[in-house]
């Protein structure tokens, strides 16, 4: 368990954040520009010490001010990886891999493999472009054996191409090492991606705290978690292939779902976004239509988003195990259709929504993850 | 090529200038380091006490000098009753005459360097698992290192042409502190100095233009080792 605490005045902003997260795959901090996000990882790091507080990571007390334990940030073994990098310009990629290596030749071989840096190694790093030395960067945190690895937005300076390269090694490092990682970000995106449970962060406290896939889909939180291509996240796998008609099929609790073509072995599991204007809602079953994705379901929530809109939490899974939809129409088709809460609904799905590369997409879980 | 008593100029040129910047630099090191990171009340103080020999006339500290480190001075005696050490009228006085007077240009520079590296490549150190001695061992000094040559090369340059607080501290004493301005004024004080006191002068310049291009030559190498581009 990784468990944080903490409460510091800086200047006219106050933090006073509190959250449990598990120990294990990414913990992404999510939130505005300004709303803390860096100053929870500062004070993980310990270069930020507030006035009140308890961070404790894996079983080890790394701060608590009421028994006055506060470890330097040296003594912390904790590795972060800076948005702007911080590579020290007067060692080479190498000198910078090894400034706080712990651990044997294996060891640097694994995360220089991990990273593709063999090719770097001799290098100064301005002569590194930003992807190359945010891997870097990425790899000299872990080579100081970190007991949880901190990210502050990695990919924030870098443009989309570079963005794409790096994304994958991220998410290599979650299934191929055991570190827990704390990763910051205000791209959902990036979250969907990668993280496993979101904290979603608002000025200076901790607003929710779960699954992606929880958090995603509660409207509640739709103007911190939704405000571009808002939708919700399902975890789905992957069961078939109509090679004839160029689709796949995914199953998830209580349906299944086609999607264009995905060239990945079945049984894989994976995470999509379905965005909330790709979802139609209808009263009866559908017929005669072009959509080949129809679930039933029910309403959960609604809730009125601008004047014209409402946002209604549909549930599409069976009893046992839920999955929630987003889906967003106008007030009138709401009223029409005589939508309530607890009321049966049928929620369409266009294959064609899917055609693109949203984002986590096509990013395979893992095995271990497949429920 | 050169006569005796120009050789001895030029080496004792040489000793004050290399002692004084010597002791200067360590001294100067935590100076800069208090004035750039540190806030406690007096600091404005030690900036200014700091940068007096700039704006002094060089007289007036070789007087305080002379008053604090001369054979009777506070400082003076104690020390020679002590540990039988002397300022008064050797090389040594000629080198704390030079050193103060270099000390502010020296201070100035490397403060400038310090408050040019990114503290947060030192944070980054840290999170690695250095304590702050290892840090600025390794990340800081190496990142200030031009400035601190910077700083040896004015403070060594000051202490060559250091006339008016020497002379005042020590008076000039061939072969003890009679540096290469301290001769040339003498020469220029007698019927028939003229050409003795215009080799010093060449001397003086070869000395000058020798400092500055093996300066040049440390700081491109230091400039490269510390840009960050592969060699």
């Amino acid at each position: 368990m990784i468990e944080f605490e903490a409460e510091q005045a800086l200047g006219d902003f106050r933090l006073a954040a509190r959250f449990t997260t598990p120990s294990a795959g990414i913990t992404a901090l999510f939130g505005r520009s300004g709303a803390g996000k860096t100053s929870i990882v500062n004070a993980f790091a310990g270069l930020l010490t507030p006035s009140r507080g308890r961070i404790k990571v894996r079983g080890d007390v790394l701060f608590d001010s009421s028994t006055g334990i506060n470890l330097p940030p040296e003594k912390r073994r904790l590795g972060y990886v800076f948005q702007d990098g911080r590579l020290f310009p007067h060692y080479s990629v190498k000198g910078n891999l090894l400034y706080g290596a712990r651990g044997d030749a294996a060891h640097f071989n694994q995360v220089v493999e991990l990273l593709g840096l063999s090719a770097l190694l001799a290098r100064r790093p301005n002569d590194l472009s930003g992807g190359e030395k945010q891997r870097v960067a990425i790899g000299r945190a872990l080579l100081a054996n970190p007991r949880l690895l901190l990210m502050d937005e990695p990919l924030a300076s870098l443009d989309a191409a570079r963005k794409a390269e790096i994304l994958p090694y991220i998410a290599n490092l979650r299934d191929a090492l055991d570190v827990p990682i704390v990763y910051v970000s205000h791209a959902m995106d990036e979250v969907i991606r990668l993280a496993d449970t979101l904290v979603v962060v608002d000025a200076g406290s901790v607003a929710a705290v779960g699954p992606v896939e929880e958090l995603t889909s509660r409207l509640d939180l739709r103007p911190l978690t939704g405000r571009f291509e808002a939708g919700a996240v399902l975890r789905a796998v992957l069961r078939g292939h109509d090679k004839a008609y160029g689709l796949s099929e995914l199953a998830f609790p209580g349906g299944r779902l086609r999607v264009p073509f995905l060239d990945l072995p079945l049984g894989t599991a994976l995470r999509l976004r379905v965005r909330a204007r790709d979802v139609v809602l209808a009263t009866a079953p559908p017929q005669d239509l072009s959509i080949r994705n129809a679930f039933a379901g029910r309403v959960v929530e609604i809730r009125p988003d601008e004047p014209a809109l409402m946002d209604l939490r549909l549930d599409i899974g069976t009893r046992d195990e839920p999955v929630y939809l987003w889906a967003r129409v106008t007030k009138r088709a709401v009223e029409d259709l005589k939508l309530k809460v607890g009321g049966p609904v049928h929620a369409l799905v266009k294959t064609v929504a899917l055609d693109r590369p949203s984002p986590g997409y096509a990013h395979p879980l893992g095995d271990s993850e497949v429920s | 090529m050169l006569t005796p008593l120009e050789t001895e100029a030029l080496l004792l040129s040489l000793r004050v200038g290399l002692a004084a910047t010597v002791f200067s630099l360590p001294v100067a090191l935590l100076v800069a380091w208090l004035l750039a990171r540190c806030r406690f009340p007096g600091r404005h103080l030690l900036n200014g006490v700091v940068h007096l020999p700039l704006v002094l006339p060089p007289v007036v500290v070789g007087f305080v000098l002379l008053v604090l480190f001369g054979r009777k001075g506070v400082v003076g005696a104690w020390l020679d009753q002590t540990f039988g050490f002397t300022f008064a009228f050797n090389w040594k006085g000629a080198a704390l005459a030079s050193a103060v007077m270099g000390f502010p240009l020296i201070v100035r520079a490397m403060r400038l360097s310090l408050e040019n590296v990114d503290t947060g490549l030192e944070a980054a150190a840290r999170t690695l698992g250095s304590g702050r001695v290892r840090v600025f061992a390794t990340i800081t000094l190496p990142l200030m290192a031009p400035g601190i040559l910077t700083g040896a090369i004015l403070g060594f340059a000051r202490s060559v042409g250091e006339f008016g607080a020497t002379i005042t501290f020590v008076a000039n004493i061939p072969g003890e502190t009679s540096t290469l301005p301290l001769a040339l004024y003498a020469y220029t004080q007698v019927p028939g100095g003229e050409s003795p006191a215009w080799r010093l002068c060449l001397i003086a310049i070869a000395l000058a233009l020798a400092a500055l291009f093996a300066s040049e030559l440390v700081a491109r190498a230091l400039d490269r080792r510390i840009s960050g581009r592969t060699p």
